[in-house]
């Protein structure tokens, strides 16, 4: 905008904001052209986590490559290690047994439930609100703390093998999480209570960063950020996997896409987890195999061809594209990452906005920059 | 009963320093232990019992940083604006009466002066803002200017309510008129206009924009290392303890003790400053809670929230309050024991009260 009379310019100033930046969730960049504090154009810059996990899969064993799959959405690593296996046992054309099919169900909802709650605890962050973040954290430690005596490890977890499990559950596990289950319950509404009704949160999020159904799906979204527009799209009901066509759980869908409704829909949705964790706990046996032998190796090998196998992580729809051609390691591994398109369509979302509304915009796509640069 | 402070002006005022100092010293700690409390973990622990010494130990490493000037700063007005953020606020200290003694000099002018130095430190941060040549402290600068100026006018109308009442602008006798009631019965709506005004005053939750950690990372501060950045810290909390103490002189009846006439002075100036600043600190206990639990607004809804809430508002409480000072007498009173332009006042502040809580709500909803 110019104003020639005065001989003086108005110039649209250029903010960097990151790639170091309390709002930015890891090491993502935006370029913001703000005239005062509407913002004109955003330019995002990606690939500063960039490790290359897609290539190092070529050189690493079939059950090697989880422990990168760990490393790329570092949030949810259950989830992630499912979508991996899940494809390698339909290659393998192996089965797990009843009771590790179970487990993995039950890790990866609560891992759902985990990340939802960072999230939970980084959204309040970004509208400004300190207190959430530490609740979110109060939860998100009880299971951590189970999931370390699962696996061994805090958030590195390598505990899905092609056919089951590492090794059994411990013992007193099922017992562990029945306890568990009414005070994250209770815990959940807690923090529901603290931001949801309040009127400044609803002020800051409600109407801010619309997105409408269409524009989602031309954009490639998926999960929350999908279904806060509207689209009931969920890979679990839409192309079931696993056991989940036996389970009984809702999927929740927002109204106008905005801000508000991506948090209500992520708030919603651990609600649902806890039905479905429910559930398994009461149909899992008790005990039993947890592993169908499969060889290990250096002797697994897959038969050659190509799979692509796509489940419902925490941040959308996670997909695998593995080609073998029936060595030891693919020959090529591809990922689908949803944090990476629905960090697309942040842009679109930005224009016209807030500058403080940007930090609330890319706090409710809920991006993990490990994932979308892999 | 005269008993003021055997010393001269320049030695009460280093003797107020040096208060002040503690004062924030204590305040820091405050904050750190209630949000530590509130948010479910133990605040500091390890200096000390309880880590009680965490504050001097903060202060002494922020003495010994290094104290940096960006190479393409603006040297001088870089240099120069913490002080002139903090000598304001400072300088308000002078006039507020702990005690009708404790008090560094009694101004007849006392909230004309207070008024006028608590927005003084826009300039500080504007060259703060200004002169780190930084975007985000260009941008922080530019929001608390905005939003301080705009806040100082509903503060100004809510507090000429009480100048109507009490017919001074000399604190100690605001506080002497309060000896029955204080002014928060008869002010209410002022009262809570002024609260929410010095809030914003203060740059504290809600409407910390200027320094908004996730969106312009400490804003006019984000520069600055060191002492110069202690001294803003200092003058935050600073004019914190002194908004919190002006709410109590000018609302809550300062140091008047009820039933408690009839002491020799020292006991009661010693019970006195003691109400006074229990007074004052559940009110920067309730600030404190307020950064615990509520998110920040956002700029647009903060200017909103001043032009078309509070300054209507705050002029309809002073029309209210000049209308029951003329009228009032002539109407019959509305309870039991309390005359008649007394009564006027309680009851039309209170339903104007419920008024502005009614329009905030509806504005906050049709925003969302």
């Amino acid at each position: 905008m110019t104003t020639p009379t005065t001989g003086f310019q108005t110039v649209d100033m250029h903010i960097n904001v990151g790639p170091q930046h309390p709002a930015t969730h890891g090491v993502f960049r935006m370029v913001l052209q703000v005239d005062g504090e509407r913002i004109v154009d955003c330019d995002p810059y990606i690939g500063y986590l960039h490790r290359g996990f897609e290539k190092l899969s070529e050189n690493e064993g079939w059950h090697d490559v989880i422990v990168h799959l760990d490393r790329t959405d570092y949030i949810s690593q259950f989830n992630n290690e499912l979508c991996y296996l899940l494809a390698i046992e339909k290659m393998l054309g192996v089965e797990a047994p009843e009771r590790a099919q179970y487990a993995r169900i039950i890790l990866s909802e609560l891992n759902r439930i985990v990340s939802h709650m960072m999230f939970y605890g980084a959204f309040g962050a970004d509208v400004g609100a300190i207190t959430p973040f530490l609740y979110a954290f109060r939860e998100r430690e009880r299971l951590q703390r189970l999931f370390e005596s699962v696996s061994g490890a805090r958030l590195m977890h390598f505990y899905f093998r092609a056919g089951g499990l590492k090794e059994d559950l411990p013992s007193g596990f099922e017992a562990e999480v029945r306890g568990m289950l009414p005070t994250i319950a209770a815990g959940l509404d807690e923090c529901d209570r603290l931001l949801s009704q309040n009127e400044i949160f609803l002020s800051r999020t409600v109407g801010v960063g619309k997105f409408t159904a269409q524009e989602a799906i031309a954009y490639g979204c998926s999960g929350p950020v999908l279904r806060a527009s509207g689209v009931a799209e969920d890979v679990r009901r839409s192309n079931p996997y696993s056991l989940y066509p036996t389970l009984d759980f809702e999927v929740p869908v927002g109204k106008q896409g905005d801000c508000f409704d991506r948090y209500w829909v992520r708030v919603q949705e651990m609600r649902e987890s806890l039905k479905i964790v429910q559930q398994c706990l009461d149909r899992m046996p008790a005990e039993g195999s947890i592993r169908t032998p499969v060889p290990r190796y250096p002797f697994m090998r897959v038969e050659a061809g190509e799979i692509y196998f796509h489940t419902e992580n925490p941040r959308g729809d996670y997909g695998v594209y593995i080609i073998s051609k029936g060595g030891t390691e693919p020959y090529r591994m591809r990922l689908r990452s949803p944090s990476f398109s629905n960090l697309m369509a942040l842009k679109p979302m930005l224009r016209n906005a807030y500058l403080a509304d940007a930090v609330v915009i890319l706090g409710s796509l809920d991006i993990v920059l490990g994932e979308v640069d892999r | 009963m005269n008993l003021t402070i055997p010393f001269d002006p320049a030695i009460r005022i280093l003797i107020l320093a040096a208060v002040v100092f503690n004062v924030v010293l204590i305040l820091t700690y405050a904050e750190r232990k209630v949000l530590g409390h509130i948010q479910q973990r133990l605040g500091p622990m390890r200096t000390g019992f309880h880590g009680i010494l965490q504050a001097p130990a903060d202060a002494v490493k922020l003495m010994f940083k290094e104290d940096l000037t960006p190479n393409s700063a603006d040297r001088l007005v870089y240099q120069l604006a913490p002080f002139l953020v903090f000598v304001p606020i400072f300088m308000m200290f002078i006039t507020i009466p702990i005690t009708a003694t404790l008090v560094v000099q009694n101004l007849d002018l006392g909230l004309f002066y207070l008024v006028a130095f608590s927005s003084l430190h826009i300039v500080g941060l504007l060259m703060a803002g200004w002169g780190s040549n930084n975007k985000y402290a260009l941008l922080g600068g530019a929001r608390s200017a905005a939003q301080l100026i705009s806040y100082e006018l509903p503060l100004a109308f809510a507090v000429m309510g009480v100048v109507l009442l009490t017919g001074t602008l000399n604190l100690t006798t605001i506080v002497h008129n309060q000896a029955l009631v204080p002014l928060i019965v008869l002010q209410p709506l002022g009262f809570v206009i002024f609260l929410i005004t010095s809030l914003a005053e203060m740059g504290r939750t809600p409407f910390d924009i200027p320094m908004a950690e996730s969106e312009v990372v400490g804003g006019p501060w984000v520069e600055y290392s060191g002492m110069r950045w202690a001294i803003f810290f200092l003058g935050e909390y600073a004019s914190l303890f002194a908004s919190c103490a002006l709410i109590v002189v000018l609302y809550l009846g300062g140091w008047m003790v009820p039933f408690a006439g009839g002491l020799d002075p020292i006991t009661s100036t010693v019970l006195g400053a003691a109400w006074f600043l229990s007074k004052t600190m559940l009110l920067v206990f309730f600030v404190f809670w307020l950064r615990g639990t509520l998110p920040r607004l956002r700029i647009d809804q903060l200017m909103a929230f001043a032009w078309k809430m509070l300054i209507p508002f705050s002029f309809l409480n002073l029309i209210l309050t000049a209308w029951a000072l003329v009228y009032g007498d002539e109407l019959p009173s509305l309870l039991p024991f309390i005359h008649p332009a007394g009564s006027w006042l309680i009851v039309a502040g209170s339903v104007a009260t419920v008024m502005f809580a009614y329009a905030v709500h509806r504005q906050t909803r049709r925003t969302a």
